[in-house]
């Protein structure tokens, strides 16, 4: 659909049908007690040139840049984007596309939503997989009031402790309003979820954990679906890595009822953080209470295949106050980056990509604990892991950062107790130089 | 969408306010939507339907009828405890277009057999439904 401004002209044969003399006659239904009648407090518009040289000056104030070697994951990785992506996500076809409510005229938008709908669902193991919600703690907090619609008369839901920080506020957040109640799982000594306390609950709808969780850790969620299914309540696993699924068993493989997360490894930059892109399924018998956009394939008149948005009188615009979901859209050119990010790679490279990123955290890990730092948890992980320091890391961290290495997230922020505590991440983006600088450094 | 002449409405049953019918079957009464209702909705694809056990009170949401158009909630004409459910509308939700009042959606024990004569007979439902 293209965009074209209006001329001079075109406003004024539009004025002229409807009646009006100019843009304050539109508004003059409005009381002028309830006017902004001041000027509005903006700066003045930048030349080009004035422009790229403001944003250079912003760039050289960051303490890190694309040079740097980022040992940082937390819910944002850094993964070589082939050069194929974003030459083809950023064609005009894809990133100026608007949301295809005409299916008669985004038969190509709708075609490449309905094939990473595929590619996710396999990803994940699920029946049906979504068009995405916003991002993997959006899309977590949505899980659970789906959670929460099928459990009807349940009014409760349960958290991992181990579930990311910032995903555990947003649920908190979308929660807080409701009359439903969060309760937060402890953690094991070995950096799993704590679910014993499960077997005196009843009035849970759903637990979530994700897996790898905050720590890296690999989550058993096979024990933990059929332990959360004897409670009568539904499994839902999250995850910020997908990239773990190359190598680890799909979670809707292991019992999850309903799998959500952060789809940003798939051929997105980091972006100081956004934006997202929340990839969500679930079984078939819940699709009906799945919130999102769905896009179905089916013929058409003359029985040629098309696609469409299917299941709309879930969605708001229908069903109002008793919808799935507010949600109206999708992350478009994220979901597209993400199906050719997964159709590039194939299930042999994801599973290729996994395992060097695997080896290569196990490579570091082993590496620091040499050193004499402990990890701190002893299950297996995946491209993160928590080691602690026996001293002071910080002097060894900043030395690595004069030398472009940015070692480690320190954990004390967000989980009070854990000084000296640090999470790694280490993927295809880290070489063997990279971490043994890191080793003797903290050797030292 | 059909005139009022063309609709069917059995005489020998009841209506609610909400397009719902209720049919009195020995101690139990059946309980569908009528004929304008169907018609109103527009092809059927999915029905929501209780659990059997469920007790609810007159004018209480029991279930939701999708069509493709819309989503429409089902209000309990008279309360009672539900007894049974149509489960052959799980596979074939287009039969409560084809057959409305064949079509029934679930089967209660009223708590009061009485209610089922508070609700509107023929006459009075087509009143309601020119003033529609």
């Amino acid at each position: 659909m293209r965009y074209l401004p209006h001329t001079d002209a075109d406003i004024k044969t539009m004025f002229d049908a409807i009646g009006v003399k100019d843009f304050a006659d539109i508004f003059s239904n409005i009381p002028e007690n309830c006017r902004y009648d001041r000027e509005m407090n903006l700066p003045e518009p930048k030349t080009e040139w004035e422009l790229n040289t403001y944003m250079a000056g912003i760039r050289a104030m960051m303490e890190v840049t694309p040079d740097h070697t980022v040992l940082i994951g937390a819910g944002r990785y850094q993964h070589h984007i082939p050069s194929t992506i974003p030459a083809l996500m950023s064609r005009s076809e894809f990133l100026t596309a608007y949301t295809p409510y005409q299916p008669e005229m985004a038969q190509g938008t709708l075609q490449g939503l309905f094939e990473y709908q595929t590619l996710t669902a396999r990803l994940l193991g699920v029946d049906v997989a979504n068009a995405s919600m916003y991002d993997g703690a959006s899309g977590l907090a949505e899980a659970l009031l789906m959670g929460i619609r099928i459990g009807r008369k349940k009014k409760r839901v349960a958290v991992s402790g181990a579930i990311h920080p910032h995903y555990r506020a947003v649920v908190d957040t979308y929660f807080k309003p409701t009359e439903f109640e969060v309760v937060e799982l402890p953690l094991l000594e070995d950096g799993t979820t704590d679910l014993s306390s499960l077997r005196d609950e009843d009035d849970l709808a759903a637990v979530a954990l994700q897996s790898p969780n905050f720590f890296g850790v690999v989550e058993d969620l096979e024990a933990a679906s059929a332990a959360i299914h004897d409670i009568d309540a539904l499994c839902v696993a999250c995850f910020s890595e997908p990239l773990a699924f190359g190598l680890m068993k799909s979670p809707g493989s292991c019992g999850a009822d309903i799998v959500c997360g952060e789809g940003q490894s798939f051929g997105m930059p980091p972006s100081f953080g956004g934006p997202g892109l929340g990839m969500f399924g679930c079984r078939d018998k819940f699709v009906r209470n799945m919130p999102g956009r769905l896009v179905g394939e089916t013929t058409d008149l003359d029985g040629k295949r098309g696609f469409v948005l299917t299941l709309s009188t879930r969605e708001q615009h229908i069903r109002r106050e008793k919808a799935t979901s507010n949600i109206c859209s999708n992350q478009g050119i994220c979901t597209l980056t993400a199906a050719m990010y997964m159709a590039s790679l194939g299930g042999s490279g994801l599973r290729k990509l996994a395992r060097l990123n695997y080896d290569k955290a196990e490579y570091l890990k082993q590496g620091l604990q040499e050193t004499g730092a402990a990890c701190s948890f002893s299950a297996p992980t995946f491209n993160e892991f928590v080691v602690e320091f026996g001293g002071d890391f910080e002097p060894a961290r900043k030395r690595l950062m004069e030398q472009g290495i940015v070692a480690g997230l320190a954990l004390e922020p967000y989980y009070p107790g854990f000084k000296n505590r640090y999470l790694f991440c280490v993927t295809e983006t880290a070489s063997r130089e990279i971490m043994d600088t890191v080793i003797s450094e903290v050797a030292k | 969408m059909k005139d009022i002449q063309e609709l069917n409405l059995p005489a020998d049953i009841r209506y609610s306010n909400d397009h719902e019918w209720a049919k009195l079957e020995g101690d139990t009464v059946k309980v569908g939507i009528s004929d304008y209702a169907q018609d109103a909705l527009g092809d059927i694809v999915f029905v929501e339907l209780p659990e059997v056990g469920d007790t609810l009170g007159a004018g209480d949401e029991f279930g939701t009828l999708e069509s493709v158009k819309a989503v429409s909630e089902l209000y309990l004409p008279i309360g009672g405890e539900i007894v049974a459910v149509n489960s052959e509308l799980e596979d074939s939700p287009e039969l409560i277009n084809q057959d409305p009042y064949g079509g029934w959606i679930i089967e209660i024990k009223p708590d009061d057999s009485g209610d089922i004569d508070k609700l509107l007979d023929r006459e009075a439902y087509l009143e309601l439904l020119k003033a529609e």
